[in-house]
C-alpha cells in the first residue's frame, strides 16, 4: 500500500524550516517522519504527516509550493543489518530507489523506512512477495 | 472600427502634406516661445525658415532625456506654467524627475489619441472598461480616462492596486475592456485563483496593455490565462503618455499616429536612419503639441518600423513591439543584455511564468557575474533535487545559448521576487560603487 509524502520547496535561508513546522504545529498536523534534501542553493523538505491534504493546502496558501507524492514505508527490524535486508531484496529484483530515509519508531523495536521508487507499484509486489511488512494509512496516524 | 478614419487611413502623400505644414508650424512656434530650444536650434545653425517640409527633420537637434532633467521642472515648456492645463511626473531613478506639461488643446489631442487606441484595440463605445492603471502623477491612468471619456465608454476608474477590489468589481459590473500593466494582469491572476475565481471566465475580452515592455510569449500566456486579447499600447509621458501606437487586433505591430506624432527610427551609434525594417531607436517629434512640444525625442526603445499597409484599412506606419530599452540593456562582459532576452527563454520553456530578475555583479578582481533568479512555480515544482537541478542547467543553457555568456540560475521561492503592482523590476545592478 502506498502512502504520500509531502515535499515542499524551500530557499536556504534562515527560518523556513522552522516556518513550515510551525504552520503545521498550528494547523494540529503531526509530522511523522521528515527529510530535508539540500543543493547548494535550495532544499526539498520532504515529509510523512497524518493529515497529507490538509497539510498540503495550508502550505499553499502560505505561498509555499508544495506536492504530493506516492512513497511506500515498510517496518524493519531495527537492528544491524535490517536496512540492508531490506535493500538485498530491492537489488535482487532490479528494482530502483530515488531516495529514501529512516526513523525509529519509538514504542516498538521497529524501524520504518520511507523509498521513493520510479515504480511504486513494482515495488510493493516484491516487498509483498518478500513478506516484508508494509505500513498503511492507518497505521501512520497510530504510530 | 476606425475612430479618425481620415487620419488614420490617409494615403501618404497627402499625410505628407499635413505633416510638412505641423513641423513647419511645431518649429517656428517652439523657436519663438522656448528660449532653450532656441539656443538649441542656433547651435545646430537651424533656422524655422530652413524646414520647408518632414524630409528635413534630419537637419533639427535630437531631444534626449537628459534635455528635460537638465532644464527642470519647465524649462523646455514652451508655455509659461499658468497656460498649462495639467502636469504630469514621471520618477526618475536618478536625478531629477521628469515634468510634462499640457495645455487644454493637448488634453484634447491626448483624449483624441487615446481613443483612437481604444478603438484600434476592438473598443466600442458604450463598452465597459475598467482602467487599472494608476491614476495621478503617472500618465497612464488619466491619459486611460480622457480616451476613454472622449470615446463613450463606461468608466470604472479603478486606479492600481487593491487587486481583491479590482477582481471584485470585474466579476460583478463585467466590464469589456481592461487597460493596465501586463505584470499586473498575470499578477492578478495569482490573486483571481486564490480567490477561487477563475481567470478564464472573466468578463474581460479586451486587454490594453503597456507602460512596460512585454513580450510576445507573455502575450500568449496573458490570453491563454485570462481567455482575453491582449493588445499592446505604447506611450511615454515626454511625448503624451499612452495614445502614441496601439496595436490593431490583428496585433502586426503597433500603428502610430504619425500625423500628430511623427516617427522615425535611428541607429544608435550612427544617429543615421535605421533602414526599414532594422531595429534601431524610436526618435519622436510631436507635430501639434503646444505646453512641451518636443523635437526630435529619443525615446530610448528599440523597435523596428513598418510602412506597410495593414489589414485593418489603416496607413498608420507600425512599429514593432519594444524590443529592449537602450537604458534597461545591461552590458555583461561587452555583451548587451535584454530583460526580454532571458523573459522570451523563460517563457519557451514549458512551465515557467516569466517572474524573473537578472541580477549583475562583479567581485573584486573578477569578471561581471550575471544571475537569473526564477521563482518555482507549482508546475515545474518535483520532490527530487535532480529534476530541479536539471530544470536550471536547461534554463542556463537555453539563456547561454541566445546570449554567449555563462549565467547562473538560481530558482527561488514563489512571490519573493520584487513586483509592484505597477512595473515590474527586472534588474539589479550591484556593480556600481
Amino acid at each position: 500500500m502506498k502512502l504520500v509524502q509531502i515535499s515542499v520547496f524551500l530557499e536556504n535561508k534562515k527560518g523556513r524550516l522552522f516556518e513550515v513546522c510551525s504552520l503545521l504545529g498550528k494547523e494540529k498536523i503531526n509530522i511523522r517522519a521528515l527529510s530535508v534534501a539540500e543543493s547548494e542553493e535550495f532544499g526539498i523538505l520532504r515529509m510523512v504527516v497524518d493529515n497529507p491534504a490538509k497539510a498540503v493546502a495550508v502550505l499553499k496558501k502560505k505561498g509555499f509550493v508544495a506536492n504530493l507524492t506516492d512513497i511506500v514505508a515498510v517496518e524493519v527490524e531495527d537492528n544491524p543489518g535490517g536496512l540492508a535486508s531490506v535493500l538485498a531484496v530491492f537489488s535482487k529484483n532490479d528494482i530502483n530507489v530515488e531516495y529514501m530515509y529512516g526513523f525509529v519508531e519509538k514504542f516498538s523495536q521497529k524501524a520504518i523506512l520511507v523509498f521513493r521508487f520510479d515504480d511504486a507499484d513494482k515495488a510493493i509486489r516484491v516487498l509483498t512477495r518478500n513478506k516484508i511488512s508494509i505500513i498503511g494509512k492507518k497505521d501512520i496516524g497510530n504510530l | 472600427m476606425i475612430w479618425n478614419e481620415k487620419m488614420e487611413c490617409m494615403e501618404a502623400d497627402q499625410m505628407n502634406q499635413i505633416q510638412s505644414a505641423r513641423l513647419k508650424e511645431t518649429v517656428s512656434y517652439i523657436y519663438k516661445s522656448c528660449p532653450l530650444y532656441k539656443k538649441k536650434l542656433d547651435a545646430q545653425g537651424v533656422a524655422p525658415g530652413d524646414i520647408r517640409g518632414i524630409e528635413d527633420i534630419s537637419r533639427l537637434p535630437f531631444t534626449s532625456k537628459d534635455d528635460l532633467r537638465d532644464s527642470y521642472p519647465f524649462g523646455l515648456f514652451s508655455q509659461p506654467p499658468k497656460e498649462i492645463a495639467e502636469i504630469h511626473v514621471s520618477s526618475g531613478t536618478t536625478g531629477n524627475p521628469t515634468v510634462v506639461g499640457y495645455t487644454k488643446d493637448d488634453i484634447r489631442l491626448w483624449s483624441e489619441v487615446m481613443a483612437r487606441a481604444f478603438a484600434c484595440a476592438g473598443a466600442m463605445p458604450k463598452d465597459m472598461i475598467q482602467i487599472a492603471y494608476g491614476y495621478g502623477l503617472f500618465t497612464g491612468g488619466l491619459g486611460a480616462h480622457y480616451g476613454a471619456l472622449e470615446m463613450g465608454l463606461t468608466i470604472i476608474p479603478a486606479s492600481s492596486g487593491q487587486t481583491k477590489r479590482q477582481l471584485k468589481i470585474m466579476h460583478d459590473f463585467k466590464p469589456r475592456i481592461l487597460a493596465c500593466t501586463p505584470s499586473y494582469c498575470l499578477y492578478m491572476a495569482e490573486e483571481a485563483r486564490e480567490m477561487g475565481l477563475d481567470p478564464k471566465k472573466s468578463s474581460w475580452e479586451i486587454g490594453v496593455f503597456g507602460a512596460e515592455p512585454w513580450s510576445e510569449p507573455m502575450r500568449k500566456e496573458i490570453e491563454a490565462t485570462w481567455n482575453i486579447l491582449a493588445t499592446d499600447i505604447y506611450g511615454l509621458s515626454e511625448i503624451i503618455g499612452p495614445g502614441v501606437a496601439q496595436e490593431c487586433t490583428f496585433k502586426k505591430g503597433l500603428h502610430i499616429f504619425w500625423d500628430v506624432f511623427y516617427p522615425e527610427v535611428i541607429n544608435q551609434r550612427t544617429l543615421k536612419h535605421a533602414k526599414d525594417g532594422e531595429t534601431g531607436e524610436l526618435v519622436i517629434t510631436t507635430l501639434t503639441k503646444r505646453g512641451i512640444p518636443l523635437l526630435r525625442y529619443r525615446t530610448r526603445d528599440i523597435v523596428s518600423i513598418s510602412y506597410e499597409r495593414c489589414r485593418c484599412g489603416r496607413s498608420t506606419p507600425r512599429i514593432s513591439k519594444i524590443q529592449g530599452r537602450t537604458d534597461d540593456m545591461i552590458i555583461v562582459r561587452g555583451i548587451n543584455v535584454f530583460p526580454s532576452q532571458i523573459e522570451h527563454v523563460l517563457l519557451g520553456i514549458e512551465g515557467t511564468k516569466p517572474h524573473y530578475q537578472l541580477v549583475v555583479d562583479r567581485k573584486a578582481g573578477k569578471l561581471d557575474e550575471l544571475e537569473v533568479l526564477v521563482e518555482v512555480e507549482q508546475k515545474i515544482f518535483s520532490d527530487e533535487i535532480k529534476q530541479l537541478r536539471m530544470l536550471e542547467e536547461k534554463i542556463a543553457r537555453e539563456i547561454e545559448s541566445v546570449l554567449g555568456i555563462f549565467v547562473k540560475v538560481k530558482l527561488v521561492e514563489p512571490k519573493t521576487i520584487e513586483r509592484s503592482e505597477g512595473k515590474a523590476k527586472r534588474v539589479v545592478d550591484k556593480r556600481a560603487g
